[in-house]
C-alpha cells in the first residue's frame, strides 16, 4: 500500500487539530487539539521510518521524543490551566487577554 | 492478496480515526471529547502496529491513552468548569474551517504529489524490535535522550510550583479557602 495513506490520514488529523485550536474557547479543548496534531506528527515519523529506511528505527525514536515532550507539555499546560481556574474561575481562552496588547 | 487485507485494515482505522478526530473538535462535551481522543489515539497505535513499530504502539497506548488522557479527565475534575453541554467555540469558527480546510488540501496535495509516481513498499518485513531502539537511543540519540529526561524533570518541578496553593510570597501562605 502506499505511503500516501498514511500521510493524507496524518495531515487530516492535523487539519482537524488545528481547527480545534483555532475555533475551540475551552483551554482544555485546546490542549486536546494539540494532542491531535501531536499525534498526526507521530503518524508521519513512524510512517516514514517505516517506509523509507532500512531498519525504520530512527523515526520511531523521534516518535517517542516527541510523546515525551508531549506528556510534559500536558502537564504544564494543565498546571496553567487549574491557576487560572483558580484565579478566574474561568478555563475560557477568549477571557485570558489581559496581556495582550 | 495480503496487501487487500492491509488495506482494509488501514481503510476501517482510518474511518474510526477521522470519526473520532472531528468528533473530538466539535462535540460540545469535554469528557466526551477525552474519550474521543481515545479512539483516535488507540487507532494511532493500530497504525504503528501496521508499520511494524510496535513498541512505539505500545508506548502510545501506555503513555498517552493510559496517563495523558487520565491526566486530562483530572484536570477537568480540579477546575469543575463546565464539563456539561455547552458552547465551547469561539466565534472564529468559520474562519479556523477555512483555515483548516486549506491547510489539509495543500499539505496532502503535496503528499500525495511528491510520491505519486514511486510505488514505496515497506522497507522492512518483520518488526523493529525493542532491543533495536533500546540500542539506538542509548547510543545514537543518547544526548536527545538525557535532554528529555531533564525536560520532564523540569515540568513536573514546574507543574508542582505552578498548581500548588501554599506557595504565597515571601514565605506568607495565602488562606486556604
Amino acid at each position: 500500500m502506499p505511503i500516501s495513506y498514511f500521510l493524507v490520514l496524518s495531515s487530516l488529523l492535523f487539519a482537524f487539530g488545528v481547527y480545534g485550536v483555532l475555533a475551540r474557547a475551552n483551554a482544555v479543548m485546546v490542549l486536546l487539539s494539540i494532542e491531535l496534531m501531536l499525534n498526526a506528527v507521530n503518524i508521519n515519523l513512524v510512517a516514514f521510518s517505516a517506509f523509507f529506511t532500512a531498519d525504520g528505527v530512527g523515526g520511531q525514536v523521534f516518535a517517542l521524543f516527541v510523546i515525551a515532550v508531549a506528556a510534559a507539555e500536558v502537564g504544564i499546560g494543565l498546571a496553567i490551566v487549574i491557576l487560572l481556574f483558580r484565579n478566574r474561575q474561568t478555563v475560557d481562552v477568549d477571557d485570558m487577554s489581559y496581556m495582550k496588547w | 492478496m495480503a496487501e487487500t487485507w492491509q488495506e482494509i485494515v488501514f481503510s476501517i482505522i482510518a474511518l474510526v480515526m477521522a470519526l473520532a478526530g472531528v468528533r473530538v473538535v466539535t462535540t460540545r462535551n469535554v469528557v466526551h471529547a477525552a474519550l474521543y481522543l481515545v479512539a483516535t489515539l488507540m487507532g494511532a497505535a493500530a497504525l504503528y502496529i501496521m508499520l511494524f513499530a510496535e513498541f512505539v504502539a505500545w508506548v502510545q497506548v501506555l503513555v498517552y491513552v493510559g496517563a495523558i488522557v487520565v491526566l486530562m479527565l483530572f484536570g477537568l475534575m480540579l477546575t469543575r468548569a463546565p464539563i456539561g453541554t455547552g458552547d465551547f467555540d469561539n466565534d472564529q469558527r468559520l474562519i479556523a474551517a477555512l483555515v483548516a480546510a486549506a491547510l489539509f488540501g495543500v499539505t496532502s496535495w503535496i503528499m500525495v504529489h511528491a510520491f505519486a509516481g514511486q510505488n514505496v513498499e515497506f522497507a522492512r518485513e518483520v518488526g523493529t524490535t525493542s532491543r533495536d531502539i533500546g540500542r539506538e537511543v542509548f547510543t545514537k540519540y543518547v544526548l536527545p535522550f538525557e535532554v528529555v529526561s531533564v525536560l520532564l524533570l523540569a515540568a513536573l518541578v514546574g507543574a508542582i510550583v505552578i498548581a500548588r496553593r501554599d506557595l504565597g510570597i515571601q514565605g506568607t501562605p495565602e488562606e486556604t479557602s
